[in-house]
């Protein structure tokens, strides 16, 4: 039982991180269709400037909050040169348009940063807190609140002011959202931003406990995505509920089934879901227009 | 003869199918002229593997207008498959060599079905999945792939020859890419290939018109995977070494680069395609920290400012003899 429940922690943690990813996909994908791969990218910046910038001297909460607006600021360069530029192509090449961004990023960090791993200090110390036989990191706990807050804030945002008004228009229908006055591409550029922040602050909360390095990324991205399709894609609650499933699946077959091979969950995740419902949880079946 | 009756001759022999075949073939043939030393022979070995792989690719993408960014998954089948035949089981390196193309045929043919059935981003994302799945798998499997690390893989022995020397490999893979070459343009001159064009324009006007369009998408899927299992298996026999990288995600959008790169539906642009990616970072070592920040600019610049690849876009200006 004590194992179990260990298990469940650890999957709920991680799940916590997969679920800010994959709110910051379905963001983006909403508001401009681009299913975008350089969501990890963002995590490990945000979690990298941070180490960096705290080596150099800066407090952390400093350090923390100037990664924050670094990564914003790449999220912003992601949308005006390559998604812009590249307006009229389709959803297989804007893939493959993030996939080259992240390669890009990734490569910076390497440059900028280093090789090596890096960990953060946490906030209230190292000393497990046991629950029912089984420990929680007092860390585990602030990245579990620190997910529920930004996501009851984004739901705020969303729901309650102007601004967020015009973010749903737009991703119900782009001219019919331009028709009635609203720059979409004020829109969607603030929508690549929020991301890149909601990113940053997921890889500063999490590096004290799983350590970031400049290749963090690309797993991760993956993961969020795979998080996004078992949610059923463009769903804010699907990607909340993908997410936590989907730490807990590689909770349970890291510890049950075999430690190697936790990293194959989130692809036999992807791959089964397409097969088997490809609208995921909470998605909305398509229908192809001829 | 007369002037004109050979312009005539010549006009139709443009027209054949293995027509593009003529300048490839006069490439193979005079580039060793050029080459000053070994180096430059194992070079151009590389860029005749890689331009097989993406002449499979571009089958898949450039005719039936499917992608996959998973098909570095399929090299990696081939090239364990030459080094673990000979190394675990004492198999004959030759006949490991085709029990990989035909492993390949078989993941290809169980997972195709399905996941072609998906569009779009489903399709990109799930033979990324797929891909970065069989890279794990490698990874992983130590006892027999030797895990992150690689193993090595024994030479390729035809009759007691043992192949080596890189201006002998360079000849074997000439002309494999001339063999893949040319089946390649028979394949898209045959119905099959009318038919995936078909797909690619529309499937649901090519199923009105009766072509079973899973099968034929299942085919292609099929036949792009072979391709890339023997550029694996070459890769591994030419490297004398393999790690789980030759199978790594980087590596299936760098194939998926070079397709673009070169054109879409072009057979001469999958060699230009793999040139490029193969030499630039050649050429490029002095800056060998900036390796993944130059190939993350390549992928980007090509998908934003060349998606029409570079040999249409030049037969294009050249009077446009191609479509």
């Amino acid at each position: 039982m004590a194992e179990f429940l260990q298990f469940v922690f650890s999957g709920l943690t991680v799940g916590a991180i997969y679920a800010l990813v994959a709110i910051g996909f379905t963001l983006i994908y909403n508001a401009s269709d681009v299913v975008n791969f350089a969501q990890g990218e963002f995590v490990m910046l945000g979690g990298m400037t941070t180490v960096f910038l705290g080596q150099a001297g800066v407090p952390l909460p400093l350090a923390a909050l100037v990664a924050v607006l670094v990564t914003t600021a790449a999220g912003l360069a992601l949308y005006r040169f390559a998604i812009v530029t590249a307006r009229d192509a389709n959803a297989v090449t804007l893939i493959i348009i993030t996939i080259g961004a992240s390669i890009f990023l990734r490569g910076v960090a390497e440059i900028v940063f280093d090789k090596r791993f890096h960990s953060l200090p946490s906030l209230f110390g190292s000393d497990p807190i046991r629950v029912g036989g089984a420990a929680i990191l007092p860390q585990s706990l602030i990245v579990l609140a620190g997910a529920l807050i930004i996501m009851v804030l984004l739901w705020a945002f969303i729901d309650r002011t102007l601004f967020g008004k015009a973010v749903i228009a737009t991703s119900t229908n782009r001219i019919a959202a331009r028709l009635v006055g609203i720059d979409t591409r004020i829109i969607v550029g603030a929508c690549f931003a929020l991301s890149a922040a909601i990113g940053a602050i997921a890889g500063i909360l999490v590096t004290p406990i799983t350590l970031t390095s400049y290749n963090a990324g690309t797993l991760l991205a993956l993961k969020g995505f795979a998080a996004v399709m078992l949610g059923g894609i463009g769903s804010a609650i699907g990607a909340v509920v993908g997410g936590v499933l989907l730490g807990l699946f590689e909770a349970f077959a890291a510890g049950y089934v075999s430690a190697s091979y936790k990293d194959a969950v989130a692809f036999l995740v992807i791959l089964a879901v397409l097969f088997a419902m490809p609208q995921g949880l909470f998605g909305k079946a398509k229908v192809e227009r001829v | 003869m007369s002037v004109r009756a050979l312009r005539d001759r010549f006009r139709l022999l443009q027209r054949h199918r293995l027509f593009s075949l003529v300048p490839l073939a006069a490439i193979v043939l005079l580039l060793p002229l050029l080459f000053p030393s070994a180096y430059y022979y194992r070079i151009a070995a590389l860029v005749f593997i890689f331009a097989i792989a993406a002449l499979g690719l571009n089958l898949l993408m450039g005719f039936a207008g499917q992608v996959s960014l998973g098909h570095a998954g399929f090299m990696g089948v081939g090239a364990y498959a030459a080094a673990i035949g000979p190394t675990h089981l004492g198999l004959p390196p030759f006949f490991s060599f085709v029990l990989g193309a035909m492993l390949s045929a078989l993941v290809a043919f169980v997972v195709g079905r399905p996941i072609l059935r998906l569009k779009g981003h489903y399709l990109a994302v799930a033979t990324l999945g797929l891909g970065v799945l069989l890279a794990i798998v490698f990874s992983n499997e130590a006892n027999w792939t030797g895990g992150p690390d690689g193993m090595t893989v024994p030479r390729l022995t035809l009759l007691n020859w043992s192949l080596r020397g890189a201006d002998t490999w360079y000849w074997i893979l000439a002309v494999s890419f001339l063999v893949s070459a040319v089946l390649a343009l028979n394949l898209i001159d045959s119905p099959t290939g009318r038919a995936l064009r078909a797909i690619h324009d529309s499937e649901i006007a090519a199923r009105v018109l009766g072509v079973d369009v899973a099968q034929k998408k299942l085919m292609i899927f099929v036949v792009s995977a072979v391709y890339a299992s023997v550029a694996g298996s070459y890769l591994a026999l030419l490297n004398g070494y393999i790690t789980p990288e030759v199978s790594g995600f980087l590596r299936s959008i760098e194939l998926v680069a070079m397709v673009v790169l070169g054109g879409m539906g072009s057979v001469v642009g999958s060699l230009v395609g793999s040139a490029v990616l193969v030499i630039l970072p050649q050429a490029l070592t002095l800056f060998r920290d900036y390796e993944h920040m130059v190939l993350g600019l390549i992928v980007m610049s090509v998908m934003i400012f060349l998606r029409g690849g570079i040999v249409p876009r030049l037969a294009a200006a050249l009077g446009g003899r191609r479509k």
